[in-house]
């Protein structure tokens, strides 16, 4: 029995469990792997068009009640909001313009990615997580299919191609908003509005708006993906992935948003 | 019961030499030495958390040795690429223990799902007589538009092995198929692993503890004790035995 103990002991000796720092590094370098095999497997066949379009339509459907009412709102009390300021200068025929570009360059894409991130983050990374917990990504494995490519590459193109079509939505329907409040008060006609917002609109407000929402829509659901296909066991995992990828993918986007203001700025000046 | 004999050896359909595995500081497997005959019943018996599920798991290739020799059909399952690997994979059916089903999807679906991602020039006709000769065979053609919410745990244990045994794999790797069972239900089972061995000529590794299954189910049996094999052979040969790590099992599951 001592003997047994001592076997025991010299084993455990063996493996050394890795400290903060390294676990630190440990969980940057799978995260760099995961987004790498996305790549190499995004782009090769075979492809999983038919599971592409149906994470299309769930995400951009799942969220499009939600998005609709928060850009219709936004776009009334930042209008209200607006007004008094210009006013002071005797501006209020520049709103239409202020509000474009406001909802076009920073607060659709910032809006819609938020809301998104809460929605359809935690969402696959709950379904995710729930497929790892109850075996059934293993079971895809060993039925010689490759759970990667089918759950991870069709979720995460699929929310890079849909932000930047629900971003646009939102900036449209936050306009029609703007153009309430504005007719209400000023008896504004919508031609006149939309003539002066889109007068000031440029080719790189619509370039930038662009290349964020898809880089917010990729972070959605990459952060989605990876906290939920990496999930530790347990239903409490679950709870952890969908809490984790909300969070984090919050965390990011404004990250995102404060580096990419930055950038774009250069091209402004 | 009738108890199953053992087959004469015949040709080698998993070999596995000095298998060691662990997981941070507990070391589960330490030295695995095992064979699989072609059309044989191998039933592993051995306590929860003795490793009997991650042997199977690195037989299929979803977890990785630390160090030892895993050839399934002629193939090292930890040096093959991954091409590779999801080849071998549709000759190996892996029954999980908690069936695994794809919650999102029906009885249907569960079954087309792996047919149509690695047959891809079957008809739509052809699916179809191919799911349903599958329920058939496990006694479950009416559940076909249930979904997985909606059936019993027997149930979902022979859905689940349906959906292995539609890519027609060479060998079955059952994880705990009895568990959770009434015994009833559990005498079904057996049958149907016996059923799946004739039918569908497969040779199996059945991981259990329910000695009333491996006695119904195994031509050999072998028990983990240890991190190792240390008893392999008929049923008879494993537990005619005074060893204190053997004998308590013998005992709960027949005496009490």
């Amino acid at each position: 029995m001592e003997k047994k103990a001592e076997s025991q002991e010299t084993l455990n000796d063996e493996v050394k469990t890795p400290g903060k720092l390294s676990r630190t590094f440990i969980t940057l370098y799978d995260v760099f792997q995961f987004i790498g095999r996305f790549f190499k497997e995004g782009f090769l066949p075979p492809y999983e068009g038919k599971e592409l379009m149906k994470q299309c339509y769930d995400i951009g459907y799942r969220s499009l009640a939600l998005i609709s009412l928060t850009g219709f709102i936004t776009g009334i009390v930042f209008t209200k909001q607006s007004r008094p300021s210009l006013a002071e200068f005797g501006a209020t025929s520049w709103l239409p313009s202020l509000v474009g570009i406001a909802l076009l360059r920073t607060l659709a894409p910032l809006l819609t990615s938020l809301i998104a991130a809460g929605k359809v983050g935690s969402s696959i990374g709950a379904e995710l997580g729930s497929m790892r917990v109850t075996e059934q990504i293993d079971a895809m494995e060993v039925s010689a299919t490759n759970p990667f490519k089918f759950l991870v590459t069709t979720r995460v193109l699929a929310s890079t191609i849909t932000i930047p079509i629900l971003t646009f939505y939102t900036a449209m329907v936050g306009m029609l908003g703007a153009l309430l409040n504005v007719s209400l008060s000023e008896g504004t006609s919508a031609k006149a509005f939309f003539q002066s917002s889109l007068e000031s609109i440029t080719f790189l407000d619509i370039t930038a708006s662009t290349i964020k929402a898809v880089i917010f829509g990729f972070t959605i659901g990459m952060v989605g993906c990876y906290q939920g296909y990496n999930s530790s066991k347990g239903t409490e995992g679950v709870g952890k992935a969908a809490n984790s990828a909300v969070v984090i993918g919050m965390f990011l986007i404004f990250i995102e948003e404060v580096v990419s203001v930055q950038f774009f700025g250069l091209f402004r000046t | 019961m009738k108890e199953k004999k053992p087959l004469s050896e015949q040709e080698k359909v998993i070999e596995i030499n000095g298998l060691y595995k662990s997981f941070g500081n507990y070391h589960v497997l330490r030295g695995v030495d095992l064979e699989l005959y072609k059309r044989e019943n191998l039933v592993v018996l051995g306590k929860s958390g003795t490793g009997k599920s991650v042997l199977i798991k690195i037989v299929v290739g979803l977890l990785t040795p630390d160090h030892g020799d895993v050839r399934v059909l002629n193939q090292h399952v930890d040096q093959i690429t991954y091409k590779e690997l999801l080849a071998l994979r549709l000759k190996v059916g892996f029954s999980f223990q908690n069936s695994a089903l794809y919650d999102s999807m029906t009885v249907r679906e569960n079954l087309v799902f792996p047919l149509i991602r690695n047959q891809k020039k079957l008809t739509k006709g052809e699916i179809t007589s191919a799911v349903e000769e599958m329920l058939d065979a496990v006694g479950l053609l009416h559940t076909i538009n249930q979904m997985p919410s909606e059936l019993s745990g027997g149930q979902r244990k022979r859905i689940g092995i349906a959906r292995t045994l539609i890519l027609r794999p060479e060998i079955m790797l059952y994880d705990e198929p009895t568990a959770g069972l009434d015994p009833i239900t559990c005498l079904e089972i057996n049958s149907l692993i016996n059923e799946v061995q004739e039918r569908f000529h497969t040779s199996s590794i059945i991981i259990t503890h329910d000695l009333t299954c491996a006695k119904a189910v195994g031509n050999r049996v072998a028990m983990l004790l240890d991190g190792k094999f240390e008893r392999q052979g008929t049923f008879e040969d494993v537990f005619n035995t005074n060893d204190e790590r053997v004998k308590p099992f013998y005992d709960y599951n027949f005496i009490q």
